[in-house]
């Protein structure tokens, strides 16, 4: 494992680059086949809508998998990465116009855990639309 | 209708091993956009010294959350899967998943709490490799909402 950012270069506070993700059908299609999960609401906007969503939703796990990368490319080494957990708080809705979904990231390093083990707590931000979609949002990080 | 306390603790027999490939994990960057090349390249792997390509960190979902699934479904525990949805995730490393793991998950529910009507289950999922060293702990909290009227 060999991180690229450097433990002492870092403090508490440390921002790491924003970063705009964004999401379409295609690429909810993309990741339902990736995936495995085939959950008609990331897909189906009859079936979502029947079941009381706004529109298609973008897979839980789609968000998870875009917010992380703010810190594996921060890091370089996406194998120094030691934890990772999210809560979903509200969904990603995802329109058929043309244009689609953005999931916007900020993050900052929270905490310096462990000197000897070259660990932070990376705090995301993880907002669509105005609205944050992930909350208690954080990944534990082994630095150089 | 609350949920059978018992099964607190329930830990179900390992999974047959999945068997993670090169293409499997190249296709699941691409869906999620991320060109990170130790995900594609074994060469630019290997220089972040890693023995093969390895996958991106919520790669390991794809395998367990089926069996997280067939969990809350037994129909013993009485949870109303219609009314389910994911709550929360995390993801403890050991090292990262790579290609030519043989990986087998031993899913254990964790807790089972009733908040508001809501039925609350955690469900832990450890996954361990073909020598039988653990690799990740998936925890997985489903939640499902109490129904109208109820």
């Amino acid at each position: 494992m060999t991180a690229k950012v450097a433990y002492t270069d870092v403090e508490a506070g440390t921002e790491l680059p924003t970063r705009a993700f964004p999401v379409d059908r295609e690429r909810l299609v993309r990741y339902a086949g990736a995936s495995g999960d085939f959950n008609p609401i990331h897909w189906n906007e009859r079936f979502a809508k029947d079941v009381g969503l706004p529109d298609v939703i973008a897979h839980g796990m789609f968000t998870m998998a875009e917010a992380v990368r703010v810190v594996t490319d921060w890091a370089g080494d996406p194998g120094s990465l030691v934890e990772y957990g999210v809560r979903f708080t509200k969904p990603v809705v995802v329109p058929d116009d043309g244009e689609g979904a953005v999931i916007e990231v900020a993050a900052k390093v929270g905490a310096k855990l462990d000197d000897e083990a070259r660990t932070v707590q990376v705090d995301l931000t993880v907002t669509s639309a105005g609205q944050k979609v992930l909350s208690m949002s954080r990944a534990v990080v082994r630095l150089a | 209708m609350a949920l059978d306390q018992s099964f607190v603790g329930r830990t179900y027999p390992p999974t047959r091993p999945f068997e993670v490939g090169r293409e499997k994990i190249r296709e699941f960057a691409a869906a999620i956009g991320d060109t990170n090349p130790a995900y594609t390249d074994p060469e630019a792997a290997k220089a972040l010294g890693h023995a093969e390509v390895i996958a991106p960190p919520t790669f390991v979902f794809t395998i367990t959350f089926q069996e997280a699934e067939q969990v809350v479904q037994d129909p013993k525990l009485g949870l109303d899967y219609d009314r389910v949805v994911h709550r929360d995730q995390k993801f403890t490393y050991v090292r990262p998943v790579r290609a030519g793991d043989l990986l087998s998950v031993t899913s254990t529910i964790d807790s089972i709490k009733s908040l508001a009507g809501n039925e609350v289950v955690g469900v832990r999922g450890e996954v361990h490799d073909a020598d039988g060293d653990l690799v990740v702990i998936v925890h997985t909290t489903l939640v499902a909402r109490a129904a109208e009227g109820a």
